[in-house]
């Protein structure tokens, strides 16, 4: 029964959202963009960077980068639909409030799962060589990441029902999180203290985590904390999204 | 012996579909000071709704009709008392209220973008019905709601009626015997409304659906409702039939619009006489002078007041007799006039 109602939400999402060919030429368009206008800077410095690659070390940062930001903005639309009622007679109906929110999320993360595949895909052109099984399990973390942000996103919405409220809310914390998680260049190139300040983001523990997988390097510290932090952000997030679709009046 | 069977299966407590004691629901809202502020959205009311009644919730904006009817329908938790609706109680067995009942809310329930077929199908899917059935249930009522041809079309290509007429069909696509209508037509021109109505009413006729909807337009409860409960801050201020609550009001208004400005302080001595209320004189806008007052049995009345002034030689631009409407029934149960809301 709850998955039967999950996948009517989430068929119903997602027909929704392949009817609207900007929103999908946007979001494949992105990743393509990053690759070909930034990825060329980043080429020369890979070796001052220490890494041998310089894609192994670019890609899992975009991946981290559509994972965080893409989901982030998802409760947008969810507040657009609040508006035109749709939230409140789904509400009416029996079906499970977690389903709802879960099929909502199931459609971001296939899109950023079909965005972090055309990615790595291109990536291969421009010359990226690493462990395959590493990069699937790269962007697994990357989809999770994905469903705690969308999931957090879609609470934020059902709270504030406001665009006004919650774009400064999501660019406050997007900002900081883009620029402590060393998604386009490594912390380990700035000073001390901003290495100290971002050891503080849960993030960057990820796309280190990420970047160690891409290589091939399955059993490290690293890649332990980041597979910890996602679990942890994932269950945090559903926790918060959950709560929020069962609470009254949400 | 038959007849009285008949009386009391019609009164007896099994039929009521909904039944709510002392429901109450406060938000807490902050003061101009930092201090909390509890506001009474509704202030404990008792409702009984029999089935096959058509029960219309009557109160200006933000009298509390929105915040009932939320309670009614599971979406929202009382503070205080409690509710049956559809046999179950609205606090601990929200699943089986929301299976039996159908809601439609004022603001809408599908997605501009989408398309109506397609949505009421999936929100039928919800409700457990499979997906055959809900496409069958779906066209049956595009068909009864005078939606035939739209089933592809997206909801913002709808017209205003249109599109309220898709909020119902989503509403009872699950079948239910227990239907809400929170403000259907509002924002709807009158055509339009008179249309929708025609529909609301062949709810009971034709599905023998029990009906309860708020709305702060009077001429809609009085068009629709078998009975009305009048909402003012939080509370219920009256509960009757339209022709009842009506009859409260001391009187049909007789207004008189003399010729000769003149001449009104001796019409208005000749009303005086029939008069159940204060005669007010008033100078109206393009200059005459009009004279009014609410008379019992007006009908039955003006012939002699009108005797009366013609012997008087008082010449008349016209004569109202006005029969009293909600909006008096509104204004002498409150003090305030609902139009001021409207």
């Amino acid at each position: 029964m709850f998955w039967r109602e999950t996948y009517i939400v989430f068929r119903r999402q997602l027909r929704m959202a392949l009817r609207n060919p900007a929103w999908v030429i946007i979001g494949l368009v992105q990743p393509i963009l990053y690759l070909c206008l930034f990825g060329p800077l980043l080429e020369p410095l890979a070796s001052t960077l220490g890494a041998e690659n310089a894609y192994t070390l670019f890609v899992p940062g975009l991946l981290v980068q559509l994972g965080l930001f893409g989901a982030l903005f998802a409760g947008f639309g969810l507040i657009a639909e609040w508006r035109a009622g749709v939230i409140e007679a789904e509400r009416v109906t029996p079906a499970s409030r977690t389903a709802l929110l879960l099929g909502r999320i199931l459609r971001d993360v296939l899109q950023l799962f079909v965005q972090g595949i055309v990615l790595i895909g291109l990536a291969f052109l421009f010359g990226l060589t690493g462990s395959i099984l590493g990069m699937v399990f790269g962007l697994i973390l990357t989809v999770l990441l994905g469903a705690a942000c969308a999931a957090a996103s879609n609470a934020l919405a059902l709270t504030t029902k406001s665009e006004d409220v919650m774009a400064p809310v999501i660019n406050s914390i997007a900002l900081p999180v883009l620029l402590l998680s060393g998604i386009l260049l490594p912390m380990t190139i700035g000073p001390e203290w901003l290495q100290v300040v971002s050891d503080f983001m849960p993030t960057k523990y990820i796309v280190n985590a990420i970047r160690e997988l891409f290589v091939g390097d399955f059993f490290t510290i690293t890649t332990m904390w980041g597979v910890i932090w996602t679990i942890v952000l994932f269950a945090a997030g559903l926790y918060v999204g959950t709560r929020t679709f069962r609470k009254e009046n949400a | 012996m038959s007849v009285a069977v008949v009386s009391v299966t019609l009164t007896s407590k099994g039929d009521q579909v909904i039944t709510a004691r002392g429901l109450a629901r406060t938000f807490e809202g902050r003061g101009r000071g930092k201090q909390k502020e509890e506001v009474k959205a509704v202030a404990g009311v008792d409702i009984d709704v029999a089935e096959g009644e058509i029960v219309g919730f009557l109160g200006p904006n933000g009298a509390g009709k929105t915040t009932t009817l939320r309670m009614l329908t599971t979406l929202l938790k009382p503070t205080a008392g409690s509710a049956t609706v559809a046999g179950y109680d609205v606090a601990t067995q929200s699943q089986q209220v929301r299976r039996s009942i159908g809601y439609v809310s004022q603001s809408g329930s599908t997605s501009p973008e989408a398309r109506a077929g397609e949505e009421i199908m999936d929100h039928g899917m919800l409700y457990g019905i499979s997906q055959k059935q809900a496409e069958s249930r779906g066209r049956e009522l595009f068909e009864q709601l005078d939606l035939e041809g739209l089933w592809e079309r997206q909801p913002r290509a709808m017209s205003g009626g249109q599109r309220r007429r898709l909020d119902i069909a989503m509403g009872l696509v699950h079948d239910p015997t227990l239907v809400f209508l929170d403000e259907p037509t509002t924002g709807l021109d009158p055509q339009a409304r008179a249309n929708l109505w025609t529909h609301i009413a062949d709810l009971r006729t034709k599905r023998g659906a029990t009906i309860f909807l708020t709305t702060h337009y009077l001429d809609e409860a009085d068009a629709l409702c078998d009975r009305i409960l009048v909402i003012d801050h939080g509370s219920i201020v009256a509960s009757d039939t339209p022709d009842a609550l009506k009859k409260q009001v001391a009187g049909d208004l007789v207004s008189l619009v003399v010729a000769d400005p003149a001449r009104a302080a001796e019409a208005a001595e000749l009303l005086g006489r029939i008069a159940d209320t204060e005669v007010v004189i008033a100078e109206s806008h393009d200059g005459f002078t009009g004279v009014s007052t609410r008379v019992r049995g007006a009908g039955h009345e003006v012939a002699g007041l009108i005797r009366g002034l013609d012997a008087a030689g008082i010449a008349l631009e016209s004569i109202e007799v006005r029969r009293p409407t909600l909006d008096d029934v509104f204004l002498d149960l409150t003090g305030r006039s609902l139009r001021e809301d409207a």
